[in-house]
């Protein structure tokens, strides 16, 4: 019994199947609760005003699009090295969230960022390297959506998603060389000392849960979505050929 | 492998494989820029590294569909992956072949249009060295993204939007010596780190590109 056993498209279906309604019920549940403590629960910051609960989707959106890509490129390798479909099927489904998700915090970023910073952007080097990040996401989702066979596709994808993160890696330093930051460090690390405030952490935890399980809630419907096209797809062929 | 090479650079010269074109077109945007920002010969002084890089850059991206296009439709790039040479030095001659018709000759008419955008004196100097520098970058990365989209029918804007977040770093290193070097400032550090991305790329893109290919002629 190993977790590989998992990339049987049988085996994935059956356990995505019993899983995904406690994983949806789990990440609505975290998204309503910590939304909802953190936009009508929390006090206002002194100096922000009440604009300080844009944090609630910001950061939790930032995290995701971040690990969106990360998972795709683990989802990458395993395809090229141990050539599991489901695992390509994954890295798929995953695209459009993430590039979704880099969208929302950079909008909601700049909503922030006007009231606070006076601009809606500023060519700060984490703002640009989400841009950058967003750019990423719309050429590998192209390149899926340009070639024909499946298999082909997912091979080429796998190779661009490799030497993008890498890429997109030194992009993120040499723009920190490029120029300075008017966005602030790490609200949240392990170094307690450099959190936010404890009444606007507990709620922002929740919320990155919530955000975290609606992440994995829609890679599971997509990538069972893409199982079923492709089976269908089979079939059709199936049934052509007799 | 240099009779490779020697094709190459014959087929780009010849049969309007596009030599000079770039260069055309670098002419055509240096040209065009006075039209968009105004004629002021002092901010044309501030932004003339930048737009030299980015005009250079845009010339590289011209040619890059030709690097392998043609050789997959009329089949020779399936002969070259049975060929003695292994796929990886294919991909590194292309892009050599590349730089060598569009890269080099970019870098050597560059400082004639610095003129034309009133580049500061001690620009010309470290302009020509980062496009030196940094042009091999961009026939590499640019290799690797012709090698993705080599079996499309259509794969020309697919590739620039490919290969446009993969000249990031590139971009920002080479315009930087430029313009610190043109402002009359130290310009070695990012002059190094764009020789390291340069290095690197040469070094582990030609493999990523070697993948591409063998994957598309599969």
């Amino acid at each position: 019994m190993s977790l590989w056993e998992y990339a049987n498209p049988r085996r994935f279906m059956a356990l995505s199947g019993a899983v995904l309604p406690w994983v949806s019920v789990g990440a609505i549940a975290a998204l309503v609760i910590g939304l909802g403590w953190g936009f009508f629960l929390t006090p206002d910051d002194f100096r922000q005003g009440s604009t300080v609960k844009i944090i609630y989707i910001h950061v939790p959106s930032a995290m995701v699009a971040i690990n969106a890509w990360l998972m795709m490129l683990v989802t990458s390798l395993v395809w090229l090295i141990r050539r599991h479909h489901v695992s390509a099927l994954a890295a798929k489904a995953a695209a459009p969230i993430g590039a979704t998700m880099t969208l929302i915090a950079l909008i909601t970023g700049a909503i922030w960022g006007q009231p606070m910073w006076g601009t809606w952007w500023a060519w700060d080097p984490r703002l640009t390297s989400f841009l950058i990040l967003f750019l990423f996401y719309l050429g590998y989702m192209a390149l899926w959506a340009a070639i024909d066979n499946p298999d082909t596709a997912a091979e080429l994808t796998s190779v661009l998603c490799i030497v993008g993160s890498v890429f997109a890696i030194l992009s993120r330093y040499a723009l920190v060389f490029w120029n300075q930051g008017l966005h602030q460090g790490a609200s949240l690390s392990m170094d307690a000392e450099e959190n936010v405030a404890d009444v606007f952490y507990w709620p922002l935890l929740v919320s990155i849960a919530g955000f975290v399980g609606l992440f994995v809630m829609l890679v599971l419907i997509r990538t069972r979505t893409e199982v079923r096209s492709r089976r269908l797809k089979a079939l059709l062929q199936r049934e052509r050929m007799a | 492998m240099i009779a490779l090479l020697q094709r190459d650079l014959a087929l780009s010269v010849r049969a309007g494989g596009g030599f000079g074109l770039a260069l055309v077109f670098f002419l055509i945007v240096v040209t065009l820029t006075p039209f968009a920002v105004g004629p002021d010969s002092a901010i044309l002084a501030g932004i003339a590294a930048g737009i030299l890089w980015i005009g250079a850059l845009l010339s590289c991206l011209l040619s890059l569909d030709r690097i392998l296009a043609l050789d997959y439709e009329d089949g020779s790039l399936e002969l070259l992956a049975t060929a003695p040479i292994p796929l990886e030095a294919v991909a590194s001659v292309k892009a050599l072949a590349h730089w060598l018709t569009t890269g080099l000759p970019l870098t050597l008419v560059a400082p004639v249009l610095g003129v034309l955008l009133n580049l500061p004196g001690p620009g010309y100097f470290w302009l020509t060295l980062s496009l030196a520098i940094g042009t091999p970058a961009l026939s590499v990365i640019g290799t690797f993204g012709a090698a993705l989209t080599v079996g499309l029918k259509r794969g020309g804007l697919l590739l620039s939007l490919i290969v446009l977040p993969l000249y990031v770093p590139t971009l920002i290193f080479g315009a930087e010596v430029a313009r610190r070097g043109a402002a009359g400032m130290a310009p070695t550090t990012p002059l190094a780190l764009l020789a390291g991305i340069t290095l690197a790329t040469i070094a582990l893109l030609p493999f990523a590109s070697a993948a591409a290919i063998r994957i598309n002629l599969r």
